[in-house]
């Protein structure tokens, strides 16, 4: 049992012991996740200190036979890519606990732990090496999310909580019909063996069965992170959940859509990404464009941010089709600042929103003058999701638009729209919630931070300077896992190469032949 | 030759599980009338030892399997699997009788000793390896299931559910004798085997025509057992008008029996004439799961919904079967195992919410049932979770096995339909669980009264059940494995 391991079971053994806790003791239940998520926060501190960041193998790697027949295993390991996204999805529980501290005061038993039961669904969803265990974690961490929001969300609550319930099944379920496809051709779940087989040679789709898995897969992850029209259910979502359910929702999940992308799609059918990847492009630029352009008219700031969400993510999926180192790191790293700054936006409506209990900018006005604090901190997030240099968006937009400028300087341009549109509809927000006429419910209900939304609101601040200033604490772990992954996309097309790591020279000749 | 008639004891040890049941069904009869009005508890007694000492004996005959009776019952691990299977739901139902009976004020001993008279029908039926063998272990499961549908005398919807499964199944059953006998006219025997080899023999091989009419009239009768579409329309009402632990009993147990003769007889005798029968049963299949799922949707009252959604599981069933192959036989198995479980489960949760004279069985009553008894609610919600098939839970290696049959024997449309149709179903599930949890406390709830021992067992056992599923497949699944090429 390693640390991964560790960190994967503390939250699981949490959500069990928290069963047992007295209902009428809610403190501590409060006390005892918070505790349980700190650990597990630290813990995968840990992960990332013992990483070797200049590796492209699996580290932290557990293997053994779960269930014999068939032979699925309990394959839990990280790579750069998963490093960063289980340390983000720990780090965000203990933080998601704190903002719901006193907002959450009907069934806390149920809410704190189904936090800590999801938390261990996002960890296993991004350590998982394991085709079924991916899919299961997958579905694990759906469970939770729809009683987060269908019972402590807000007016269409259940509407919203079914909507994103089936919207992921349907998808998810396509997706377990191509593992299944799979293993009844490979005989084996193991991530890395399929790769290496399909690398070798030893397994291989024909262009229509790689177009259909590709498909499978693609539309589970599209509808999870959620690429243009198949986005319908992330605002009802977004708004509708508490707090600390749009936090973990924005932050992490969507990351699970985008994190398939990169890990399954690109370099387990190269060939049928690449075919469809123009197709793919463009939704995602429409998407940029549109999600900006609603987020623009939105009154209501929770589906303002929602919709900048759909916005950002259009980013992600443009660097990782792009098909270049630079696009790939950009869109890895793009995630984590999403997760960071969205997550801090989310964060900062919902102080709001427990000072005036209402979502409707028109009903903020002149913060800045009742809540110093508060508005520096708002302001800092925008500046951070808006991309300003030295905070952390700016450099993963900056890879996935250079990126995408190799592949195609026209999705560039277009790209480039969302940034500035970005500017236009944050800061029009912080305009007319933070500045102007104060209205009387505001200038009595405003207090300034308390000492418990500090605390849950620093780190991620320091986190937006810091991955902004030196993102060479971050990107080398990433870069080292997107080159290995690209590479292996390139190697099972179009050439099949029979050795498996790639000398350059046959790089060059690839390169070569794909023009 | 009068001598060799005699059974041989080895004979009598495969057949001591319907034997028990049988003498004990017979002395719950006798004791009756003696201690009417007194303990009517001891009835439930006696029945769940009967079928704990059938469930004993059944392993204890697997220990030395073989045929029976000049061949006509055949021990083997496909019978062992699913005697233990049927005996097991008889437990689970009658541990739900208990609070129902007593409140019914109809606690009486025919009422166990109908069940296991229907259970020793069943018990023969898996173990048939002859057609008039599973003729009459059909029969006699049935007859004494629909008096069981029709038990409150007083009720009547009960009576109109006991009238109608009957008539209807009476016509299903003739279906299957006039198939029965199409095929002893064309192959001259009814033993599963011996058809078999007439049938794969290409110079002796009966006129294709009648052998698919033969064939087609068995599967109209057994997809009426087991309320596979277009043959399901009975099960919605009466589902719906039998008492709750009766309807939890037979949309599992005789369901499952059915299941086993089907397989039995399409996987063993009418194996070589498979490609035959392959489009009626995707057909049907597609059909169950669609109408099951699609008219489950606009339900209210919660038992019609739960006879919709095993309409459509009694599709995913078909959809193993349709992928004639050892590994769907396998996976049907599994996935009934699976599914008696959760579907008990969930009846039981009905059985207990409904009151007296089962009154509060809409799909509002439900609200606010997680405030008031957590626990109910999180057992009622494994067992939803496992019907939409969320991992961890018994139903979703269920749907996995045999979707993974299906498509290794290339039925990919079907898999790609059946998933969908999973989804579909996740809607109606979802409408209980929205219920029960994000509505606030109703009437209904709030009269609840706390779980008796005998609920709680037959909640918290197939609960158990299903987590182990769920979690640990590969045992059961291993036994299903081994015993799906039958005894031949």
């Amino acid at each position: 049992m390693n640390l991964l391991d560790i960190v994967i079971c503390t939250p699981l053994v949490g959500f069990l012991l928290t069963l047992f806790i007295p209902r009428s003791k809610p403190q501590w239940v409060r006390v005892f996740t918070l505790t349980v998520s700190v650990i597990a926060f630290v813990l995968s501190v840990g992960l990332a200190t013992g990483f070797n960041s200049g590796s492209s193998n699996l580290q932290f790697v557990t293997d053994f036979i779960w269930n014999a027949s068939p032979e699925i295993h309990y394959h839990v390991a990280l790579d750069g890519i998963s490093l960063w996204l289980v340390i983000l999805s720990t780090l965000l529980t203990p933080i998601a606990i704190l903002i719901s501290w006193r907002s959450i005061d009907n069934r806390v038993k149920e809410f704190f732990g189904l936090l800590l039961l999801l938390e261990f669904g996002l960890v296993g969803v991004f350590a998982a090496f394991d085709l079924f265990l991916f899919y299961i974690f997958w579905e694990v961490s759906l469970v939770p999310m729809y009683f987060l929001i269908g019972i402590w969300g807000h007016d269409r609550r259940i509407y919203a909580a079914v909507k994103f319930f089936l919207y992921t099944m349907a998808g998810s379920v396509l997706m377990l019909a191509g593992i299944i496809f799979i293993y009844n051709r490979t005989g084996t779940f193991n991530y890395s063996s399929i790769l290496d087989m399909l690398g070798s040679g030893r397994l291989s789709f024909t262009t229509g069965e790689e177009m259909f898995l590709f498909l499978a897969f693609f539309l589970a992850f599209a509808i999870k992170v959620p690429l243009f029209p198949l986005h319908t259910w992330l605002p009802d979502a977004h708004v509708e959940a508490p707090t600390a359910g749009s936090l973990m929702l924005a932050s992490v999940m969507l990351k699970m859509g985008t994190y398939g992308l990169v890990r399954f799609c690109l370099p387990m059918f190269p060939g049928a990404a690449r075919e469809c990847a123009p197709w793919i492009i463009v939704l995602a630029i429409i998407g940029i464009i549109y999600g900006a352009l609603v987020a623009l008219v939105q009154p209501n700031m929770k589906k303002l941010v929602a919709y900048s969400s759909v916005s950002h993510l259009g980013f992600v999926v443009l660097g990782i089709f792009s098909f270049t180192q630079m696009g790939l790191d950009g869109a890895v790293y793009q995630m984590l600042n999403h997760g960071i700054s969205t997550g801090a936006l989310f964060i900062v409506v919902g102080f709001l929103y427990t000072r005036r209990h209402s979502l409707e900018i028109k009903d903020y006005g002149g913060v800045a003058t009742v809540a110093p604090w508060l508005s520096t901190v708002f302001l800092i997030t925008t500046l951070a999701s808006i991309g300003l240099p030295t905070l952390n968006n700016f450099v993963g937009e900056f890879l996935v638009l250079q990126g995408s400028a190799q592949a195609n300087f026209k999705w560039t341009i277009f790209a480039s729209l969302g940034v500035i549109l970005s500017a236009c509809y944050m800061l029009w927000l912080y305009q007319r919630v933070f500045f102007g006429e104060t209205p009387e419910g505001v200038r009595h209900h405003m207090p300034d931070l308390n000492l418990r939304e500090w605390v849950a609101i620093v780190p991620l601040i320091i986190l937006m300077a810091w991955m902004g200033t030196a993102p060479q604490t971050f990107l080398p772990p990433v870069s080292s896992a997107t080159a290995h992954l690209l590479e292996q996309s390139k190697m099972n097309v179009p050439l099949r190469v029979h050795a498996a790591p790639a000398p350059p020279v046959i790089v060059a000749a690839e390169a070569s032949h794909a023009r | 030759m009068p001598a060799n008639m005699a059974p041989s004891s080895a004979e009598i040890l495969r057949f001591l599980p319907e034997i028990i049941l049988a003498v004990m069904g017979t002395f719950i009869m006798v004791l009756d009338p003696l201690v009417r009005g007194k303990s009517p508890k001891i009835f439930g007694h006696i029945s769940i030892l009967a079928m704990l000492a059938a469930i004993g004996a059944s392993i204890f005959a697997y220990t030395n399997p073989g045929p029976a009776f000049s061949g006509m019952l055949m021990v083997d691990g496909f019978a062992t699997f699913f005697r233990v299977l049927v005996l097991g739901v008889g437990i689970l139902a009658v541990l739900s009788s208990y609070r129902f009976l007593d409140r019914e004020r109809a606690d009486t001993g025919e009422y166990h000793a109908l069940i296991l008279f229907s259970l020793v029908g069943q018990c023969v039926m898996v173990t048939a390896n002859e057609l008039i063998m599973i003729f009459i272990g059909l029969e006699i499961s049935s007859i004494a299931t629909y008096v069981l549908a029709g038990y409150l005398r007083d009720d009547k919807r009960a009576n109109e559910a006991a009238l109608k499964y009957f008539l209807l199944g009476s016509f299903a059953t003739a279906f299957l004798l006039y198939g029965v006998a199409i095929i002893y006219g064309i192959t001259g025997t009814t033993n599963l085997s011996a058809i078999r080899a007439v049938l794969s023999n290409t110079t002796t091989a009966p006129a294709g025509a009648v052998v698919g009419a033969a064939v087609a009239l068995m599967f109209v009768g057994l997809a009426f057992k087991v309320s596979g579409a277009p043959f399901q329309i009975w099960a919605p009402d009466v589902y719906q008008g039998a008492p709750t632990p009766v309807t939890a009993f037979m949309s599992a147990g005789p369901k499952a029996a059915a299941f086993a003769v089907f397989l039995r007889i399409f996987m063993t005798a009418f194996e070589t004439v498979g490609t035959g029968w392959e489009p009626l049963v995707w057909v049907s299949a597609l059909l169950s799961m669609t109408i099951g799922n699609f008219a489950a949707l606009v339900q209210q009252n919660i038992k019609r919904m739960l006879a919709y959604s095993s309409i459509a599981h009694a599709g995913y069933v078909l959809v193993a079967l349709a992928a004639r192959s050892e590994i769907g036989t396998a996976a049907a198995m599994f996935y009934l195992a699976a599914y008696a479980m959760m579907n008990v489960g969930a009846f039981a949760v009905v059985a207990h919410l409904s009151g007296k004279g089962e009154r509060r069985l809409s799909l509002n009553d439900f609200a606010g049932l997680g405030v008031k008894q957590p626990l109910t609610a999180a057992l009622l919600t494994i067992f939803l979770l496992s019907f939409i098939g969320v991992p961890l839970t018994g139903g979703f290696f269920g749907k996995f096995y045999i979707f993974k049959a299906a498509l290794q024997s290339n039925l990919v449309w079907l898999t790609v339909l059946g998933l969908l149709n999973s989804a579909v179903a996740a809607y109606y599930y979802l409408r209980i669980l929205v219920v029960m949890y994000m509505h606030e406390p109703g009437e209904a709830t709030l009269a609840v009264e706390p779980l008796s021992f005998g609920l709680s067992a037959a909640l918290i056992l197939p609960a158990i059940g299903t987590f182990v599923l769920g979690i640990f497949p590969s045992a059961l699944l291993q036994f299903a494995d081994k015993s799906s090429i039958f005894g031949r």
